[in-house]
């Protein structure tokens, strides 16, 4: 395993080093650095500022000696810096990262639920109507361009939406038309005898309706809030559906552990008032999730029974989604204040930059800005991702679902949801596990159109901008942690495929 | 007591399947069978038409190179800006409307089409021959060469297609599309090479290669002649695969300013050149999408069409009424015969 590891790390190195190499002759021919002073008139002028640009460029010099240079820095720690605004690469680079990882984190993980949970369903329902609409869907969003779908959702999304917060109000014909289409979803899903499908239908159509509605008569665009009320109720729907998905209805111990986090959840939501005023960092929030999970397997092992796990497991997966929901409430309870913000004036939803500029206030208002500014974005790569992982899971459980072992699941008698969770579930995993980590690296340098679209200050526009204005440090060092990454990405995939998947060798 | 079941007296005979696909197939050379099955999709069918009326409409309406065309205004250049007819919304003169400027969006967008389309062939036409060449040398000749042609890959993979297109884009100038597309070509070929490499590694195993080389062929004519004919679904269907992303790259990049340029015409520039214009006049926005969007899902329904032609593997379930009418059929379907005799012979021993 070391030697394999310490192999790949080598290889990798070699591979870094002849990329950049090959980069850096090719980013210094195509880079025009004198672009701007063609339009200059005065001859004697143009050739002085030629000159010195020649000077500060050494471009005199031939590129392979400069990229030898350039290397010699690099690995001393000096990065350089983007010659037209002369600041240094490295204070460049800590926003871009900052703002690029908090975009593509939130954007993976919706895109890879969502299209799983999709594709999945997709496959167990082999041509019906809803595999038939996922499989067109999947194949229209993958033909929309990036920068296409960003600009419609800045023009709908973010203007629609904040004139619609100006007079928030929906006529019933909206919310039937939504009713309608949630109804026709949710029947489309479950499938089933035509009794079965009318009644699913009813049920989302009421639900929805039912909703909106409730959502317009409490004023809630203005003051949104979840309140006790909706946890509880979304809770305990929750926390049937993941004991429906991890353990079965009639396993009562799960159904009960998961049913007391919800409780537990509730009992704690008005002393937590205080406590969550005062967290002023994510590092904080993190600790809280944490410490949410690990009273969720508390109370799961509480229960007891002869498989604790499965308990434990449903209970911290409902304890999560609760403490999630608490956390949103606490965010939600920002927004009249926020709305009212002279920097905001009314128009939250915002179309470019990560954070609007002299908003003041506490962290909470600081997430509640950032939020409305990674709304957009993020459904823009969620849509585009979203194709892809709905395909992909879609083929690899149609492939697991057709395996020997799954018949021989079904035939010793395990019921539907075992064979489907335990043996279908986790195997189609296994191929994903080793995309996604390629996947996220790949966004990570690549969410170029998406970053520039919505004028966010990340690592695409650093890398884009940079290279139009022929700052070649600023590129290089872009480069260079997009192929590292990639290549460790490459080592972490081959890993995780051979941790999951005990027929492959990493040594062999 | 000779009792193997005819399949007109079972309820349930999971043979029926297997009778469709086989009465399906039957008596048609290879080429027929994947013909027939991708006329089967409709989809595609429908993709290819739509493609073919794109490409005659993107070609003779504003012409090309000196050939003027049938359209009677021009996409640029002289004479390109005309009086704006209803402040410049869709009208019968100018079906697609006018920019600021009085310019025909119907004739800009068919030569950004235009361009697109160059593009996609001569990105298809390189990265087909590159990835080929690639795979092939490395798969048929495995050791020294396959692993330096293959650690050439892993060189190009490690970029990400968006960050390469954006170096060579700014580096082919932006006002020669075949240019641009054959640098394109230049990055996207890879996972071409390792899929014909994958494919050649087990052909060449095969008996028929052995068989070829016993009878004295040399190893070019077992590569074209016996070999990649039989590697041809592979390359077909992720080429095809291949030219929708290219599009995509394409647009995509023209709008970040790095790939064609102004005065050429590409539909990505004219997505960045009107974007500020959605509210105003969004036609100059929504024309250009449309069209991106037509040919790149045209692309990928045809590739879907072809795999499911090409690909054995990808059976499809026959539709219950299919089954049903198998089914009823009075007489045992031929298939079924052979089953029957060998069933029959294999019990001499019972009394």
């Amino acid at each position: 395993m070391f030697s394999f590891i310490s192999r790949r790390l080598l290889a990798g190195l070699g591979t870094l080093l002849v990329s950049t190499f090959a980069m850096y002759l090719l980013v210094s021919k195509s880079i025009r650095p004198f672009e701007d002073l063609e339009s200059l008139t005065d001859g004697a002028i143009k050739a002085q500022r030629i000159a010195e640009r020649i000077e500060i460029l050494d471009l005199n010099t031939n590129p392979v000696i400069r990229y030898f240079k350039w290397l010699g820095n690099f690995v001393t720690g000096d990065l350089g810096v983007g010659w037209r605004s002369g600041q240094p690469v490295t204070s460049l680079l800590q926003g871009a990262v900052a703002s690029t990882i908090q975009l593509v984190a939130a954007a993976t993980v919706i895109a890879i639920i969502l299209g799983v949970m999709i594709g999945i369903v997709s496959a167990l329902r082999q041509y019906s109507s809803f595999d038939y609409i996922t499989i067109f869907l999947s194949f229209v969003l993958y033909s929309l361009p990036a920068f296409w779908v960003a600009v419609l959702l800045k023009q709908w999304g973010a203007i629609g939406f904040n004139d619609f917060l100006k007079d928030p109000s929906l006529s019933p014909l909206v919310i039937a038309v939504a009713g309608a289409l949630a109804g026709t979803a949710w029947m489309l899903a479950f499938g089933g005898t035509a009794r079965k499908r009318l009644i699913t239908f009813g049920s989302a159509f009421l639900v929805t309706v039912g909703a909106l509605f409730y959502l317009q008569l409490s004023n809630w665009w203005l003051q949104p809030n979840l309140g006790p009320v909706i946890i509880l109720i979304t809770g305990t729907a929750l926390a049937f559906a993941i004991t429906a998905l991890t353990a079965g209805l009639q396993n009562r111990r799960a159904l009960g552990a998961a049913l007391s986090t919800v409780a537990l959840g509730l009992a704690l939501y008005y002393p937590l008032k205080p406590v969550l005023r005062e967290v002023d960092s994510w590092l904080l929030v993190g600790g809280l999730a944490v410490l949410t999970i690990a009273v969720g397997i508390g109370i799961g092992y509480l229960w007891g029974g002869p498989d604790r796990g499965v308990s434990a497991r449903s209970a911290a997966i409902t304890a999560f989604l609760v403490a999630s929901m608490i956390f949103v409430d606490k965010v939600m309870s920002i927004w009249p204040a926020y709305l009212k913000a002279p920097a905001i004036n009314g128009r939250p939803l915002a179309t470019i930059g990560d954070a609007t500029p002299n908003l003041g206030g506490n962290f909470w208002v600081g997430t509640l800005d950032s939020f409305t500014h990674l709304l957009l974005p993020t459904i823009a790569l969620v849509l585009i991702q979203f194709a892809g992982y709905t395909r992909y899971s879609r083929s690899s459980m149609l492939e697991v679902m057709n395996q020997d072992y799954i018949r021989t699941a079904r035939a010793k008698g395990l019921p539907e949801r075992t064979v489907i969770m335990r043996h279908g579930f986790r195997n189609t995993l296994i191929p994903l596990a080793t995309i996604v980590p390629i996947d996220v690296i790949t966004l990570l340098g690549g969410a170029i159109i998406t970053e520039k679209v919505f004028a966010r200050p990340g690592m695409g526009t650093l890398f884009i901008d940079s290279l139009q204005h022929a700052e070649v440090d600023p590129v290089m060092a872009y480069l260079v942690i997009v192929a590292a990454l990639a290549i460790i990405a490459n080592i972490v995939a081959d890993l995780i495929y051979a941790a999951l998947d005990p027929r492959i060798r990493v040594n062999a | 007591m000779s009792n193997a079941i005819s399949p007109q007296d079972s309820t349930f005979d999971p043979n029926v399947e297997n009778q469709i696909e086989l009465k399906e197939v039957e008596g048609l050379s290879q080429n027929q069978i994947v013909r027939r099955r991708f006329l089967q999709h409709k989809g595609a069918v429908i993709s290819v038409v739509v493609l073919v009326l794109i490409t005659i409409l993107a070609v003779t309406s504003v012409g090309f190179g000196s050939w003027t065309g049938w359209w009677k205004f021009v996409p640029s250049g002289q004479g390109a800006t005309n009086p704006l007819i209803n402040g410049g919304a869709p009208s019968s003169v100018h079906p697609f409307g006018q920019d600021e400027a009085g310019r025909d969006i119907f004739a800009r967008v068919m030569r950004g089409t235009q361009t697109s389309l160059i593009i996609m062939f001569s990105v298809g036409l390189i990265a087909t021959v590159v990835g080929i060449v690639v795979g092939a040398l490395s798969g048929f000749f495995r050791g020294a060469a396959d692993s330096l042609l293959m650690r050439f890959t892993d060189l190009i993979i490690t970029m990400p297609v968006i960050v390469l297109g954006a170096v060579l884009g700014l580096m082919s100038g932006g006002n020669n599309a075949a240019l641009f597309g054959a640098f394109l070509g230049l990055i996207l070929w890879p996972p071409l090479a390792r899929l014909v490499r994958g494919e050649f590694l087990s052909l060449r195993e095969r008996e028929f290669v052995d068989a070829a080389r016993v009878a004295g062929a040399s190893n070019t004519r077992i590569i074209f002649k016996h070999m990649l004919p039989n590697a041809v679904g592979v390359i077909i269907v992720n080429t095809t695969l291949l030219l929708s992303s290219a599009i995509l790259l394409e647009t995509s990049l023209s709008y970040l300013g790095v790939g064609i340029k102004s005065p050429s015409i590409s539909l990505g520039l004219l997505i960045n050149d009107y974007q500020q214009a959605f509210a105003s006049r969004p036609w100059l926005f929504w024309w250009p999408g449309a069209f991106i969007v037509s040919i790149a899902l045209c692309v990928n329904f045809i590739g879907d069409g072809l795999r499911d032609a090409f690909d054995p593997r990808q059976k499809r379930i026959p539709s219950v009424r299919k089954m049903a009418r198998a089914r009823r059929i009075e007489r045992p379907l031929p298939s079924t015969r052979p089953t029957d005799g060998t069933g029959a012979a294999a019990e001499p021993s019972t009394p």
